[in-house]
């Protein structure tokens, strides 16, 4: 019912195949790239199905947006592959369905959807967020997440109503068009993935970052720079809207933050891990992590700024461990206004 | 003029006896849901000295007693059957001596699990001792007197009763022996070589003496931990999946479990394993073997390890677990007792199979697990029936349901663990006649006058 | 017995989770430390309790001393594994008490406070008009519109150590220029231990008592001297009717000194025990340790229990007043000074009047007069800057 939206003829004419070419974990050269990339846009098996980590990078790499990444998932749910092992696939879909115990709450802008991340309420407090209204819970979830799972259909058969949920028991009680998604993945799947399969989406989403860079902008006289260098760790879903890590560097500016350069940022950014591992891929979880906090620490960096909660999860122990301060991009602006 | 209860008075003191009617309530019952029996005193001594003293009484004026640790056994044991005094060893609580050097404590039987745990903790870091999951006040002696197992039964050695290197023990007759190198030399290092007369008192649920004093082994207690959890939807790979990883030799605790609730956990299994180590090198490549040992289970894609969020792993590093007493309000009611079965590692499957069987037939909600033993000679498969203690329905439901689990359990081949009385008939019914002949002959040699424990290990008529 | 805690008495597992402190240290519930049987640990108690309300068992002269035992510490609430229950536990002491008052089936201790408190106003039958004699001799003003009102409750107005801390606690607020008054003669009881031993009617009198003549004054802020008053006026009060901005005096203090305060020097050992209504009561910690450290030349030490682990000194729960636990070496107060002489400190320091008077006997009782004494965090502060 919900089809990708993917132009075969434009790969077919592709002579960087960048989508492969720019892979971090695939290495082919140009010839193979083509060919095995030739198999997946004709249906047939190839070795990218099961070398791929589903870290949604070459969305970005791909110079004509033609869903590179999703094609991948839609080929390797037809082709049976589970990149991740098949108890815990079947574990994660269960704990994260809809429990259907949505009430009515009206939510009037600006609205902060919290997606399914109840651990994160306390980060919801304080000058940046007064008088937002707050939605969460399982039965709004973006259901995104399966994408690691190679599971399109699930967020296929969830999304809808997920959406439906949104605005008949928030948004349309709250007189709400718009919301703020607090993890980027959210505003990934209502801004890149909804439409690359056809789904209407019937509201607009907000980049965090966007909001953030607004209400500091609005409390300038309340921010006292911060003047320390702090690492970012780009989430996979931050290649879905790549249009959007400019505010990373337009907020570090009004707080005072330095984005150091550094080699696992912006395009080059590592994956947290946290899915390789659900992987089984240990070793390459450990490269990856080594690589990055090293990346991180050279720098000089004091703290290592997440946007992504999973990615905060997964990597904040190991980034004290260095030395650096683990802390969500929205705290680190409270920290700015003094809170 | 209750002249029994002056003399117990003489010996521990007025404050330490009591025949009043809410000690007694108290005393005659336990958590789970076997038959309250009232004792006719409950007696707290406060030294070897002292127990002598009340044995020597007892066996004398012919009253049964009942030694009692921290009486969680959850199936009864320490109810007495036939009256007499329960002996809670609790004020026994004293930590006598550490070796570091040979790895061993010597300990009162009444000392807790948890305060052995502080001091060594603190006194003597480099060194720990397995701990049951029992709540942190079960005793040492309580645990011994059970053949129980703990978090350090897979990698060192087995059940706490393959690690004790000695004990003193007061005998029905009063008289007071020490067992083991400690009878002879000074240090309590071992009870080999001297012929092992320790045993009598291992699993005895207290019939044939009372164990006063305790030599536990020690061991090394490195600073680093981590647990990792593997998730399957096959049990019968369970067996296989478990002597990978045991055979490794590189895990600690290492344990298979089953729960409908979450209902992400629901038609899974699942392995804790816990891994500890000097060094992140050390750790690194411990989880490395571990992980390559089941590598084609994880290449298949159908089984694997699931990511553990910090918050999840925090509570899974104790030792003990405190979520296990969580597990008993479950129900809302505050009740849980569970069958646990010594099996063959094999035989898990077949165990899972009829726990499923069987609460699905009483309609009640379980944990199910097993624990591995002494590096897979075997598990300690466990049935847990959460229940309402305001309900006596549910009550009794839950005990049909474990009598039905005992039934089952040996007739896989396992056999029931510290059981209530009535598991114990099911044991006996099946023991080799001589066996349960010497056992009755070194109970009327030990106690002619039949006062330890009355009505345990022993066939009803 | 409140429906709220009818329905979920049966939840308790007897898991004896309750006995030890979250660190497994020892014993850390004074009742079953002094007693050891079962019936006198917070799930034994609650087992009993669950008989009582069925008709199972009577209310005997036991059955009341067992009820009465509890010290109210919170160390079972601390350490408690069910977390549907454990939040309630002392509360639902409290209400078994409180149907036991009502029954007219108390100890005679209880029955001798109550009626102290109930005719005298405080548990001394001392006269009202000697509440403010511990002022004596240094000009505090009653209190009239100044910033904050000293409340010092029945112990630091009549005990002899209570009296000795309120005046080293009003010396220093009035020596570092703090504006406060004191309500002398007109102060009446917090009734902070009337309500826990259970007796809910007369607590509201007095509380209601109390907040009437607060607010007669204009009474905004207030400085206790016992964390038993700092908590009926800060958690009771409100729903009595009288809410009021309330600190201990160890909560000002570390802030004065570190702002106003010119500081003295002592070289001193000091270990803190934490008075169980400031600590697991009110989650504060942080303030009195705060106060200690900022003295030069203090060396802080640390018993193993200590913070949420605290061993109570026996004296909450009404016991201070009605000595239900009596003394002997398993008394919480004799144990705990042995614990305080074992981190080699030469100073116990404490922030309750009744913990310092607690403390005070047991190291009499200890024969350990040589190697600690007890002080109040307000009493080092003074020594410090002589």
């Amino acid at each position: 019912m919900y089809e990708l939206k993917f132009d075969p003829a434009i790969c077919e004419k592709c002579k960087s195949c960048d989508c492969i070419m720019k892979c971090q974990y695939i290495d082919m050269d140009l010839e193979k790239a083509k060919e095995e990339h030739g198999k997946l846009v004709r249906g047939e098996d190839s070795e990218i199905l099961t070398q791929c980590v589903t870290c949604y990078a070459c969305e970005e790499y791909c110079p004509y947006h033609n869903h590179p990444f999703y094609l991948i998932v839609e080929r390797q749910e037809e082709k049976g592959i589970h990149p991740v092992p098949k108890p815990i696939e079947k574990s994660q879909v269960i704990m994260m369905a809809p429990r259907g115990r949505i009430e009515e709450e009206a939510a009037t802008e600006p609205v902060i959807n919290l997606c399914f991340f109840p651990m994160l309420k306390g980060s919801i407090s304080g000058k940046l967020y007064e008088g937002t209204s707050l939605i969460l819970g399982s039965d709004i979830f973006c259901n995104l997440m399966f994408l690691h799972f190679a599971r399109n259909s699930v967020i296929k058969e969830r999304l809808p109503a997920m959406m439906d949920n949104i605005m008949k028991y928030h948004l349309n009680p709250g007189g709400a068009k718009e919301f703020i998604c607090y993890h980027d993945e959210c505003y990934g799947t209502y801004t890149s993935w909804a439409p690359a399969f056809g789904m209407e989406v019937p509201f607009k989403p907000i980049h965090l970052f966007d909001f953030l860079y607004n209400r500091l902008k609005e409390l300038k006289s309340d921010i006292k720079p911060l003047n320390i260098k702090v690492a970012y760790q780009r989430p996979c879903s931050s290649r879905l809207c790549p249009e959007m890590d400019h505010f990373v560097d337009d907020i570090f500016g009004l707080i005072g933050v330095e984005r150091p350069e550094r080699e696992y940022d912006r395009e080059n950014a590592l994956c947290c891990g946290g899915v390789l591992e659900a992987q089984q891929r240990f070793d390459l979880t450990e490269e990856n992590q080594t690589k990055n906090i090293e990346d991180m620490v050279a720098t000089g960096a004091t703290h290592c700024v997440f946007n992504c909660p999973f990615c905060f999860f997964t990597l904040m122990g190991k980034v004290s461990e260095k030395g650096m301060t683990p802390i969500l991009m929205s705290d680190l602006c409270r920290m700015a206004l003094g809170e | 003029m209750d002249t029994i209860y002056e003399k117990i008075a003489d010996i521990v003191g007025t404050n330490y006896v009591s025949n009043a009617a809410e000690e007694l309530y108290l005393y005659s019952r336990d958590q789970g849901v076997q038959q309250a029996r009232l004792p006719d005193y409950v007696v707290m001594p406060n030294s070897t000295e002292e127990v002598q003293k009340i044995v020597a009484l007892a066996n004398e004026e012919k009253i049964p007693i009942v030694p009692m640790g921290g009486a969680l056994v959850l199936s009864g044991l320490t109810i007495p059957q036939k009256g007499g005094i329960v002996l809670d060893m609790k004020r026994m609580n004293h930590i006598l001596e550490v070796n570091e050097k040979s790895h061993y404590a010597v300990v009162e039987a009444g000392t807790a699990q948890g305060m052995l745990q502080a001091y060594l903790k603190k006194h003597h870091p480099k060194l720990k001792h397995s701990v049951p999951d029992a709540p942190p006040v079960a005793t040492i002696a309580g645990n011994i007197a059970i053949h129980g197992s703990g978090h350090l039964s897979q990698s060192e050695g087995g059940f706490h009763t393959e690690m004790v290197t000695g004990l003193e023990v007061v005998l029905a007759t009063g008289e007071v022996v020490k067992l083991g190198s400690c009878s002879t030399v000074p240090k309590w290092f071992s009870r080999a070589p001297i012929p092992d007369l320790a045993g009598l008192f291992m699993g005895w649920n207290g019939t044939t003496g009372v164990i006063t004093k305790v030599g536990l082994k020690l061991f090394p207690s490195p600073k680093l931990k981590d647990v990792i959890m593997f998730m399957t939807e096959d049990v019968d790979s369970i067996p296989d999946i478990l002597f990978k990883i045991i055979d490794t030799e590189m895990a600690e605790d290492i344990a298979f479990f089953v729960s409908p609730k979450p209902a992400y956990f629901d038609g899974f299994q699942l392995i804790m394993i816990s891994v500890v180590a000097n060094s992140e090198k050390e750790m690194k490549l411990r989880l490395e073997l571990i992980h390559e040992s089941v590598r084609e289970y994880m290449d298949s894609k159908e089984a694997g390890f699931l990511p553990l969020p910090p918050y999840m792993k925090v509570k899974l590093l104790d030792a003990p677990q405190k979520n296990l007493s969580e597990f008993a309000d479950i129900m809302k009611g505050g009740g849980f007792e569970y069958v646990g079965a010594i099996m063959p590692v094999e035989s898990i499957p077949e165990a899972y199979r009829a726990g499923l069987e069987i609460t699905s037939k009483y309609g009640i909600t379980y944990s199910m697990g097993a624990r591995v033993v002494g590096r897979g000679s075997c598990v300690m498969f466990y049935y847990a029936y959460p229940f309402n203690r305001a309900d006596s329905e549910n009550m009794k439901t839950v005990a049909k349901a474990l009598e039905e689990s005992n039934e089952k359990a040996l007739e896989i081949g396992g056999i029931p663990w510290k059981t209530e009385i009535s598991g114990q008939q099911l044991i006996l019914n099946r023991m080799e006649p001589e066996t349960y002949k010497m056992m009755t002959e070194i109970r009327k040699l030990l106690d002619p006058n039949g006062i330890m424990n009355p009505g345990n290990w022993e066939v009803q008529s | 017995m409140k429906k709220e805690y009818a329905d979920i008495i049966h939840r308790c597992f007897r898991c004896g989770w309750c006995k030890l402190p979250t660190n497994y240290q020892d014993f850390n519930c004074p009742a079953y430390l002094k007693y050891r049987f079962e019936t006198f640990s917070s799930g034994g108690r609650m087992w009993l309790l669950r008989a009582w309300l069925n008709g199972d068992i009577q209310t005997s002269e036991r059955l009341q001393q067992i009820f009465f035992s509890c010290v109210t510490c919170k160390n079972c609430v601390e350490a408690c594994a069910l977390p549907n229950i454990k939040d309630k536990l002392v509360d639902i002491f409290i209400a078994a008490r409180e149907d036991l008052v009502e029954q007219g089936t108390v100890p005679p201790p209880v029955r001798d406070y109550l009626k102290a408190m109930s005719i005298s106003g405080n548990p001394y039958k001392k006269p009202q008009a000697e509440r403010g004699a511990w002022a004596e001799g240094l000009n505090i003003p009653r209190y009239t519109d100044e910033e904050y009102l000293f409340y010092v409750g029945d112990v630091g107005s009549y005990d002899e150590v209570g009296m000795k801390m309120a005046r080293s606690v009003a010396t220093l607020l009035s020596d570092t220029g703090v504006s406060f008054g004191i309500l002398g003669e007109d102060e009446t009881s917090d009734g902070n231990d009337v309500k826990t031993l259970g007796e809910a009617g007369l607590y509201e009198h007095l509380a209601k008592q109390n907040i009437d003549i607060l607010k007669e004054r204009g009474v905004k802020k207030i400085i206790t001297l016992s964390p038993h008053g700092y908590n009926a006026i800060k958690n009771e009060y409100p729903n009595a009717g009288g809410t009021f901005e309330v600190y201990h005096y160890t909560q000002v203090l570390g802030l004065m000194m570190n702002d106003t305060m010119p500081k003295g020097t002592l070289n001193k050992k000091v270990t803190f025990h934490d008075p169980c209504y400031l600590g697991r009561w009110n989650d504060e910690y942080w303030a009195p340790r705060f106060a200690l450290g900022s003295i030069p030349g203090i060396e802080l030490a640390e018993m193993d229990r200590n913070m949420k682990n605290a061993l109570c000194c026996g004296g909450g729960g009404g016991n201070f007043f009605t000595d239900i636990l009596g003394t002997g070496e398993d008394s919480a107060a004799q144990v705990r000074v042995k614990e305080a002489v074992e981190t080699g400190a030469e100073i116990l320091a404490v922030a309750c009047p009744i913990c310092y008077k607690m403390l005070d006997d047991a190291i009499k009782a200890e024969n350990l007069e040589e190697k600690i004494r007890v002080m109040d965090v307000a009493e080092i502060v003074n020594e410090s800057r002589k």
